[in-house]
């Protein structure tokens, strides 16, 4: 691990000034993702600035939905008893990350800027275009179980890990961000970006902007919600695919996790199957039209098959159940 | 080299810590408690598991010097005196370990998931998110998936912790 020193701001603003002047500055919360980055050399940032003594640990219920703290953990956040009664696929979502002690300590905003868990970006010996851009990509004719399927590019072929961020996805949420220029809202569907020629830039945040929060707006009436995870043990582990689904009345929203760069709002699935009915066969065609673009290889083919029939089960599961 | 106190197993500690120590090499390289083992050092089994402020927490993940002030207890602080803390006493009672290199990992793991389960806390097979919490041995095993034991401890390890609930 490259040395580096530690600061620990008293304030959003000083916060910001710490990193936004200093390129090779570094915001940290929990930790359990940038630490593993240090150790592995995947990230050498000469000074880390420690958010998580900052007031942003929150939840509030506020009069178009909730409002969560960048530093609200990711246990309280699904245990939460408005996430739990109101947003069960954000509640699943995150039950379904990591593990407890993980959830403990992970942040809602570490969370969403998590980095890919693409072996090879991990792997500091190999070519990577996300860690060292213009070196190549070591996944793209290697090893390809986990790599995307749709919006890949020539540069990179890696998934966006974050349960999280799925739900949100699917939940129209937003980011409030602090930068040296002002606070900004970004919608959650802006935030991660397609890798395209720059795969280092994992979102649009500038460098140094803070996010200070998420906003989730309420779901309509009688909504219903779920988040399904498909991986290769029972728990603990990333998803090879994954649905958060939302149904209300004759609206249905889906997003997927484990196949693209950013959490995938299958915005085209969604049109088809709106006010139509929640039956296998239309919800296959669906996916088929939303999955038409995809390009796979080998080892990671099997994910057409596998987010299809999830999104079966799920969507004919909501349309069934309790709502 | 900033300067970082900790109370851990009751005892208040400190000490100068390069930044880039994480908690569990300040445990056991600076203030010689070893019960938290380091297994794979990147979060994935569990084995450095404590209590932190509370709550069950990985320390190979965790830098020391953004953990000053903390209160941390180590499976090693659990007894009171010669007392076992049930947890530990299911455990033995149960052969819930083989070489026990992931024991104080899953003792301490064990603690704070009962207290989770105490507050009502869902889990990923909890089929109603809002009911109360039946520990059914499904319950446990999902809730201490975070735990890894290479030598396949796990029926026994489930035993003991259902038993240590009642
Ligand atoms: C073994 C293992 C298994 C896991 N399994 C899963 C899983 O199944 N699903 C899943 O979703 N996740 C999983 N995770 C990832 C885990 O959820 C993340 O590591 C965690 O959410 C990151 O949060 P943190 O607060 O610890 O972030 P940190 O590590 O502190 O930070 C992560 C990134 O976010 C930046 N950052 C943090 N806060 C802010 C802020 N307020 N504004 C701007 N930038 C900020 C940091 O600079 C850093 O780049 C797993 C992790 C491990 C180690
Ligand atoms: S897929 Fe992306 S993250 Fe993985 S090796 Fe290629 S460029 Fe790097
Ligand atoms: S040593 Fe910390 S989780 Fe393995
Ligand atoms: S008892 Fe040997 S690793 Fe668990």
């Amino acid at each position: 691990m490259r040395p580096f020193d530690y600061e620990r701001p008293g304030t959003l603003d000083e916060a910001v000034s710490l990193v936004a002047f200093d390129p090779d500055a570094s915001y940290i919360a929990g930790g359990s993702n940038l630490v593993d980055h240090l150790k592995l050399g995947v990230a050498t940032p000469t000074r880390l600035v420690d958010v998580r003594g900052l007031p942003l640990a929150d939840i509030e219920e506020t009069a178009d939905g909730l409002r969560i703290g960048a530093n609200v953990r990711n246990s309280d956040l699904a245990a939460h008893p408005a996430v739990r009664s109101q947003y069960a696929v954000l509640s699943r979502a995150l039950l379904s990350g990591a593990s407890a002690q993980i959830r403990h300590q992970a942040t809602a905003a570490g969370n969403l800027l998590q980095r890919t868990r693409c072996v090879y970006f991990a792997d500091a010996t190999t070519p990577c275009n996300k860690r060292e851009p213009g070196s190549g990509c070591s996944a793209i004719g290697g090893y390809d179980r986990y790599n995307a399927v749709l919006g890949t590019s020539e540069s990179c072929v890696a998934t966006h890990p974050s349960d999280m961020a799925v739900a949100l996805a699917v939940l129209d949420a937003s980011v409030e961000v602090l930068g040296a220029d002002g606070v900004r809202t970004i919608p959650l569907a802006d935030l991660h970006r397609l890798p395209g020629d720059s795969p280092e830039h994992d979102t649009s945040l500038v460098h140094g902007e803070l996010i200070t929060a998420v906003t989730v707006p309420a779901l309509p009436d009688g909504a219903v919600s779920t988040y399904y995870k498909a991986r290769d043990r029972a728990s603990y582990a990333f998803a090879l695919v994954s649905v958060a689904a939302v149904v209300a009345g004759d609206e249905v929203r889906v997003a997927w996790g484990g196949v693209a760069h950013q959490p995938w709002r299958a915005t085209r699935l969604e049109a088809a199957l709106h006010g139509g009915p929640l039956d296998e066969d239309p919800i296959r065609a669906a996916c088929a039209d939303e999955l038409a673009d995809a390009v796979t290889s080998e080892g990671n083919s099997y994910k057409l098959a596998m987010i299809t029939g999830a999104t079966a089960m799920v969507l004919t599961g909501l349309a069934g159940g309790p709502r | 080299m900033p300067r970082i106190t900790m109370t851990i197993d009751g005892e208040e500690v400190g000490g100068e810590v390069d930044n880039r120590t994480t908690i569990l090499d300040a445990l056991r390289e600076r203030f010689g408690v070893t019960s938290p083992k380091k297994g794979c050092d990147h979060g994935q089994c569990g084995a450095c598991t404590v209590l932190l402020d509370g709550r069950r927490h990985l320390t190979c993940l965790s830098l020391a010097v953004a953990h000053d002030g903390a209160v941390i207890t180590t499976a090693s602080g659990l007894a009171e005196g010669d007392e076992l803390h049930p947890m530990q006493q299911s455990f033995v009672d149960h052969d819930g370990l083989q070489c026990g290199y992931c024991t104080p990992g899953q003792v301490c793991s064990a603690i704070g998931m009962l207290a989770e389960v105490a507050e009502g806390h869902p889990s990923h097979v909890s089929a109603d998110l809002d009911g109360d919490v039946d520990l059914t041995d499904d319950e446990i095993r999902e809730r201490m998936s975070g735990n890894l034991c290479r030598c396949g401890a796990y029926v026994n390890i489930v035993t003991a912790i259902r038993e240590a609930s009642r």
